[in-house]
């Protein structure tokens, strides 16, 4: 042991200054396969992107399609693209809390005494987190599916749909991230992200058409990024259409993401 | 960029408050390079923090430290390249097995993944932990935990290693594991910076020890010269009748010279001995004057009469301090340690 030892004491050497791009990109995806390897010993992280679309699908079709659409087979166009945007952000919350219940930890102390970038043990469960949305977007569409719904976007609308799903989910995320990093308990981000959720998916047009909502209901309707989110993926679910709506719903990803990103590892750094 | 400075670490006027309270209050640290340097309190005293801000793992409030000549406050990044910390708590994921935890922290530090591998396997053979590589953290026993993290604190090769309390909570055998493995690090020349609260732990095993108290250092110096502090050894003394207490002091101070920590309430007298013979002296004294004892016996110094000799209160109870007229401060100058 003694051999080994010796060869450990190395003062004198180059050190660098901050982590490069590439070093990162490496380190979070070492991180995401930590998330991983934790999920696949978890399997309750993946109740709610199991359970929840396949329930909620069939709830809010079987008990609203008749009242609000005439019949189920016509809601579920409006139902299952509804559905993906509320199961991203049901799902993108678990992150917070997860990341916050994950921070208590001692293996936490390590991750900050390494030389390694702030952003890596932030971003890394995003990354696997991934799995998850994509989890959560194929169940709902093959649950519609089974139920009668044929999206006129055909294949690669529904691909597209699938992909921006993620892609919301991924970037909701971070707001949740920096809830974890901000809050103080597991329950707190909790709390706090059941109502940020709620008003988001109701007050959009998931479930109903936003025409039969009061006047000034619709004006927050309408800058809800959720909504951005819905309109661009019934366009290129139900009509293969490759709209402004869909770019809204990009930049405005983009946008959180821009902004809560940064914040989270801010905050995150600031607490060492 | 290249360090050449000779001390491991360099600390001055180290500060760190929480809200009103302040943990850290104005530290001075030098450890030379290749030392095992200790850092000896009671719980509260200011230790870990100390060692949190030094490993970058807390912002310095006021003052300055350097590790091997990089100021930490300014390039954090490059201080977490030259230090390895062990903490207080194993920081090991506790859902990955022992293998997944090291190729993981070794991965984090730009290993490849057959690297990782490597070294992993090396370090878990030499901290005997192979038979459980393949288990998940949450089933290893404390000890186990202990060596696992200190493993992963050697993956990078740090010049400079902190040590959190590393035996706190261990059972006496597994202690005696943990003294080993410290030693054959030092044998390999690492510097080691260890928080301890047990005196003979910082005994066993530092070159100089820095004791604090309440965010303050009250002495620095060899294991020996805090000992010969509160002398090399102490009697223990418990008298028949409690009102002779006063009596009995002034018939040891009179065969030993200094005056003994008295504790009223138990009618106990303890003795600081320079040499375990005069024990006989003042027992004779002491039958001489008629006092009667019910028990009596020699120990070495404890970590608590090193603490009651530096700073007049114990380490359990701070604000029971010892009244004024019966303490040994005057006799123990911390300036003859420092």
């Amino acid at each position: 042991m003694a051999a080994l030892i010796s060869t450990y004491a190395v003062a004198d050497r180059p050190l660098k200054a901050r982590p490069g791009v590439g070093e990162t990109i490496s380190q979070t995806l070492t991180m995401a396969r930590r998330a991983y390897i934790k999920m696949m010993r978890n399997p309750e992280q993946f109740f709610d992107v199991t359970i929840q679309p396949l329930l909620f699908t069939a709830m809010f079709a079987y008990i609203f399609g008749g009242a609000i659409s005439g019949d189920v087979k016509s809601y579920l166009p409006t139902i299952i693209t509804g559905i993906l945007a509320q199961t991203a952000l049901t799902a993108s919350m678990a992150r917070g809390t997860q990341l916050r219940e994950d921070m208590d930890k001692g293996v936490f102390d390590r991750f900050k005494a390494l030389p390694i970038a702030r952003i890596a043990p932030l971003a890394g469960p995003a990354v696997a987190d991934l799995l998850r949305y994509g989890i959560a977007a194929t169940l709902t569409i093959v649950v519609g599916l089974l139920m009668g719904y044929r999206p006129g976007g055909g294949v690669g609308g529904v691909l597209a749909g699938w992909a921006l799903t993620i892609f919301a989910g991924w970037s909701l995320s971070w707001i949740f991230t920096w809830l974890g990093t901000v809050l103080k308990t597991a329950g707190g981000v909790q709390g706090l992200g059941m109502m940020i959720m709620f008003p988001l998916t109701f007050l959009s047009p998931a479930f109903v058409p936003k025409e039969t909502m009061p006047d000034w209901l619709q004006h927050f309707v309408d800058v809800n990024p959720v909504t951005l989110v819905i309109n661009a993926t019934r366009d290129l679910m139900n009509a293969g259409d490759v709209t402004m709506s869909v770019v809204w719903a990009l930049v405005g990803c983009a946008a959180v993401v821009a902004i809560f990103a940064p914040l989270s590892v801010w905050s995150y750094s600031k607490k060492l | 960029m290249t360090t050449t400075t000779e001390l491991a670490v360099s600390a001055s006027g180290l500060v760190k408050t929480f809200g009103d309270f302040t943990a850290v209050d104005g530290i001075d640290l030098e450890i030379r390079r290749g030392e095992v340097f200790g850092v000896l309190g009671p719980n509260g005293a200011g230790k870990t923090t100390t060692l949190k801000m030094l490993a970058t793992l807390l912002p310095i409030d006021a003052g300055k430290a350097e590790i091997f000549g990089v100021d930490v406050k300014a390039h954090p990044h490059q201080v977490r390249q030259l230090v390895g910390v062990t903490g207080q708590y194993a920081s090991v994921d506790e859902n990955l097995t022992a293998t997944e935890n090291l190729v993981l922290f070794g991965r984090l530090l730009g290993m490849s993944g057959k690297a990782a591998r490597a070294a992993s396997e090396e370090l878990l053979e030499s901290f005997g932990l192979q038979e459980a590589a393949k288990r998940q953290i949450s089933k290893f026993s404390g000890g186990m935990r202990r060596r696992l993290d200190l493993a992963a604190s050697l993956l990078s090769r740090p010049p400079l290693i902190f040590l959190d309390e590393p035996t706190t909570g261990l059972d006496p055998r597994t202690r005696g594991q943990m003294w080993d493995t410290i030693r054959t690090l030092v044998a390999g020349g690492s510097t080691v910076l260890l928080t301890t609260q047990y005196l003979d732990e910082a005994d066993q095993l530092a070159d100089r020890i820095a004791v604090i108290d309440r965010g303050v250092k009250v002495a620095e110096g060899t294991s020996e010269q805090l000992k010969t502090s509160v002398g090399n050894s102490t009697l223990h003394l418990r008298l028949s009748d409690k009102t002779q207490v006063a009596t009995a002091a002034a018939v040891v101070e009179k065969v030993t010279g200094d005056r003994p920590v008295l504790t009223p309430e138990a009618g106990g007298v303890n003795v600081p001995l320079a040499d375990a013979d005069r024990a006989a002296d003042v027992l004779i004294g002491l039958r001489h004057a008629g006092i009667s004892i019910t028990t009596a016996n020699v120990q070495q110094p404890t970590l608590d009469e090193v603490f009651l000799a530096l700073t007049g209160h114990g380490t359990d109870s701070p604000e029971s301090a010892v009244s004024p007229d019966n303490s040994v401060n005057s006799d123990i100058h911390t300036e003859e340690v420092a």
